[in-house]
């Protein structure tokens, strides 16, 4: 039997503002009451040395996440990368988003299903 | 989803919903006349599909149940939470009966209409207002101090106002062949994830910084530009004036700056006279000579030459202007007086601010002012992006000529990827912004002066068609010099958002006659009203949205309860009120407003939006030297001179210091020092959440949930030494009072300071009073006073104050 194609989301998280519109979208779409979302963004602050701190966020895929299968099916991008305010995300093949993950810093890859 | 009974309905977000004053184009999906989803357009080039939170919260937000649908009529006590629903006809004739009979025995100027952060409404407030008379429309917050005072102040400067090149004005934006990505942004007091205020979409920032562009962070707060910023500099609240000054001082002494500009397009080769310190006049130089006209001394033929005001030019041939010097110059009336260039005195304030000086005023180390101001000088094009803190300091109009001086002198003015003049879309204009007039007027000049503070300061009564609201708060209570009986709130909350010292504006509305709420929602300003109405989201109108570009209307795309737009409301009424009400209904003054566009409402509407053409006024770039910022069409300003006025004729007419320079703000370490000792930390307020727009929001669960509580940031080191824990209840509290708030502690605040979020009241909680939906909880405004404006009566210290912080004890927690 040959593997199945996986999909996942590329976030270049330089870039995530913590605008939660990911979040809000997945429940918008899904229905989710307020609590639950396929996504969940994670604010991230690191104090560095010399007094120095960065702040960063992160979209995490959750559990409900199904990476928009009816969406992807149609054509259309899910519904979080879609509205993404930085558009710092990005849906695809896992083995596609591992080679473009090569060409820059600070970046993840999602591959929840 | 079945998508045969589903439509899809095209519109622009504007007002009440999202709450922003952004023009994100929408996809509402609509199914058996129910809003069942919400889209960002993928199609309109001002979101390219994105969309934030708030607007992606819609669903919840037009259906939530506490939703009003119903006109209600006041049944019991002022705040007492008794509501009878009455029909809207009912509630029209009750407002007019009950509003005409204070402007017979009071006249018109006696009923305030307050609006908050304006959107849509801002038009159709002053229609209202307007056609009944009254010229006393107010925004509320304390001077002003929120982004007009800006426009006010670049508009002294330059004639027009100006805003970050994100190719905005182009249907292809960042691919149209003229447009110039900046090599460096100053993102100066403004923090992006949140909002986008000032109608820009702050991610558009982001967006060019993906192509390159570099930023500059000025911001006390470690923000989300400040960890990503090449430079930042964290400076102490209040001090952004002498910042500016600071780079001025920089990019001056180190030749950073474009020479040809300044000679060329700026008033720096005008004299100012050394004896009085004013500019001087050619009335003053030769009998008959026009006060408007300005002198030079000409190098060439060593003698003074006159600048012709009116047809921006010299009234000699050939003249060549001295930049610097001094010069001693008879006058008409036979006596000699010593006199210097504009740049000469320019220079002059500038050279107060050496860079040590700045960094011991700002806190913010003297390497980094430096290499901030070489960087931005340096880059080309390069802009500035500002925030609200530039208004909340009482000197925001002298911070605000400062870094209007820096973009000017940096030859960064209505360039590509520059500073950009920002007129409304074919100069159409709905919603009139300081400096603009409309198609809504008041009907005699005559009755503007009756407005509140249009006497008092310059600003007020050249652009900023607003009554001044420190004063206004005070004349409800003195009645000098006329008394206030009637307020018409509309989209506005100052007893829980946008009002200083809030249990004074709570007093001031139960003092009143008669109130009349517009709103979507109870809040704890309806609260106090008389009669409340129930007003419609930017999916349940159609209207027009004309500021900045491109030009767009709202449409309808459902009905919600009985709820009415903001503009039939007040249409309805201004009928009643003035009969000779030029419009028949709202499509024929939409008509008009567009009219300029050479397009109808309705053509618009099916066109979806509409950018003005190259070559016109509205549009970019270098429009001052194409002569096309002028009615008469001649190069230049629409300044007194016809030049940037780095030295601003009209504070000068206005008896204010003509040159940017610093002021210390009133409650800070420094103004303060006894006040310091009791209150040793620096109390800093409204950064922004990314799911609340301001009061609004805090009852859309899913919005509720992501922000839940009132939190105040306090850096670990300081929350450890007042054994604050992380997620603990506090007291901040000042001279003015207390409220509480939970801590949050992060080193993303400075360890001197504390950032306290702002607009907090729990829709849950009840909703009489005393408890006002808990609005005495958590209001951090009860720590702020009113009147504290600056001198031309713009700007409020709501940033740059003074607190104490500790523990709620436990029995306090339990009760
Ligand atoms: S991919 Fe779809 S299901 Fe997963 S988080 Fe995004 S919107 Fe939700
Ligand atoms: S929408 Fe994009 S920028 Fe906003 S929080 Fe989610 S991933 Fe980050
Ligand atoms: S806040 Fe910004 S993203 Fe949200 S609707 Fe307004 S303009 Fe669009």
């Amino acid at each position: 039997m040959p593997e199945k194609t996986r999909y996942g989301l590329l976030i270049d998280y330089e870039y995530c503002t913590g605008c939660y519109a990911c979040q809000v979208a997945c429940a918008q779409e899904y229905g989710w009451p307020a609590g639950m979302s396929g996504m969940k963004v994670i604010e991230v602050v690191q104090e560095l040395p010399n007094d120095k701190a960065y702040l960063a966020y992160l979209p995490f895929p959750t559990e409900l996440c199904t990476l928009c299968a009816g969406r992807t099916k149609k054509g259309l991008e899910p519904a979080c990368v879609k509205h993404c305010m930085a558009a710092c995300m990005k849906y695809g093949k896992v083995e596609e988003l591992a080679q473009e993950m090569g060409k820059k810093p600070r970046m993840a890859l999602w591959a929840p299903r | 989803m079945k998508e045969e009974n589903l439509k899809i309905i095209r519109t622009t977000t504007w007002s009440a919903g999202p709450g922003c004053h952004g023009t994100c184009g929408v996809l509402a999906y609509v199914k058996d006349g129910k809003l069942v989803k919400v889209e960002g357009d993928p199609d309109h080039p001002w979101n390219q599909g994105r969309l934030c939170s708030r607007c992606l919260a819609m669903t919840q937000y037009v259906y939530h149940p506490n939703r009003l649908t119903h006109p209600l009529k006041r049944v019991g006590k002022r705040g007492e939470g008794k509501w009878q629903e009455i029909s809207w006809d009912e509630a029209f004739d009750l407002i007019e009966q009950r509003m005409n009979k204070i402007r017979e025995e009071f006249g018109p100027e006696s009923v305030i209409f307050t609006m908050g952060t304006g959107r849509d409404i801002g038009a159709w407030i002053c229609l209202l207002a307007y056609a009944y008379g009254s010229p006393n429309v107010m925004f509320p917050l304390s001077g002003i101090a929120c982004y007009s005072p800006r426009i006010a102040a670049v508009e002294t400067v330059q004639g027009d106002y100006c805003i970050l090149d994100a190719a905005q004005w182009f249907p292809k934006r960042y691919d149209d062949p003229n447009y110039k990505i900046p090599e460096c942004i100053i993102v100066w007091g403004y923090n992006i994830p949140a909002s986008c205020p000032d109608n820009v979409f702050g991610h558009w920032i982001i967006d060019l910084m993906k192509k390159g562009t570099r930023i500059i962070a000025i911001d006390p707060r470690l923000s989300w530009f400040a960890s990503r910023a090449e430079k930042w500099l964290s400076l102490r609240p209040g001090t952004d004036g002498a910042l500016a000054m600071g780079f001025l001082n920089v990019i001056i002494n180190e030749g950073l700056y474009d020479k040809d500009f300044v000679e060329k397009w700026t008033n720096a080769p005008h004299l100012v006279r050394s004896d009085t310190g004013q500019l001087l006049r050619e009335s003053e130089l030769v009998k008959g000579g026009s006060p408007a006209n300005f002198v030079v001394w000409d190098t060439a033929s060593k003698q003074p030459a006159v600048w012709d005001s009116q047809n921006v030019a010299y009234k000699q041939n050939d003249v060549k202007p001295a930049i610097e010097g001094e010069f001693r110059i008879s006058l008409a009336n036979g006596t000699t007086v010593t006199v210097k260039t504009v740049w000469a005195v320019f220079r002059e304030e500038v050279n107060n601010y050496p860079v040590k000086r700045v960094s011991e005023i700002s806190w913010v180390p003297e390497k980094d002012i430096i290499e901030a101001a070489r960087l931005y000088a340096k880059s080309k094009p390069a802009s500035i992006h500002w925030g609200v803190p530039i208004d909340m300091t009482p000197a925001i109009t002298p911070t605000a000529q400062a870094i209007t001086a820096l973009w000017c002198i940096t030859g960064n003015l209505d360039t590509p990827g520059g500073n950009v003049i920002s007129r409304y879309a074919f100069d159409a204009v709905a919603y009139a912004l300081p400096g603009a007039e409309g198609v809504i007027r008041l009907k005699s000049k005559e009755a503007d002066k009756k407005r509140i503070g249009a006497d008092r300061y310059g600003p007020l009564n050249k652009f900023i068609w607003r009554a001044q609201p420190d004063l206004a708060l005070e004349q409800i209570f003195t009645e000098k010099p006329y008394p206030i009986k009637g307020m018409w709130i509309q989209a506005c909350n100052p007893v829980a958002g946008i009002g200083l010292d809030p249990k004074r504006w709570a007093e001031a509305i139960k003092k009143l006659d008669f109130v009349v709420a517009v709103d979507l929602f109870m809040t704890p300003s309806t609260q106090l009203a008389d009669v409340v109405l129930p007003a419609a989201s930017f999916l349940e109108k159609d209207g027009v949205k004309s500021w900045w570009i491109p030009l767009q209307t709202i449409n309808k795309a459902i009905t919600v309860g009985e709820c009415k737009p903001d503009v039939e409301i007040n249409f309805e009424l201004a009928k009643r009120f003035d009969p000779d009400l030029r419009w028949k209904n709202i499509y024929e003054l939409f008509d008009e407003i567009v009219k300029p566009s050479g397009l109808t409402f309705k053509q618009l509407q099916e066109k979806g939006w509409a950018f003005p053409p190259q070559g016109h006024p509205s549009a970019p770039y270098h429009r001052f030297e194409k002569g096309l910022l002028r009615p008469d069409k001649k190069p230049g300003f629409q300044t007194p001179s016809g030049r940037i006025e780095l030295y601003s004729s009209l504070r000068e007419e206005w008896g204010l210091e003509p040159l940017p320079h610093y002021e210390e703000p009133p409650f800070t370490p420094v103004s303060q020092p006894e006040l310091f000792k009791k209150y040793p930390l620096i109390l800093s307020t409204g950064r922004r959440s990314p799911v609340y727009f301001h009061s609004e929001h805090r009852n859309i669960p899913w919005l509720r949930k992501i922000d839940p509580d009132p939190v105040v940031e306090i850096h670990p080191e300081t929350a450890r030494s007042l054994h604050i824990d992380d997620g603990e209840w506090v007291w901040v509290e000042n001279w003015m009072g207390r409220c509480q708030l939970k801590a949050k502690v992060t080193p993303v605040v400075p360890r001197w300071m504390v950032m306290a979020a702002h607009g907090w009241w729990f829709p849950e909680k009840p909703g009489e009073e005393p408890s006002l939906f808990g609005v005495w909880e958590s209001n951090i405004n009860q720590l702020i006073s009113m009147g504290a404006q600056g001198k031309d009566g713009l700007g409020a210290p709501i940033k740059n104050l003074l607190c104490k912080i500790y523990k709620v004890s436990e029995e306090e927690d339990n009760a």
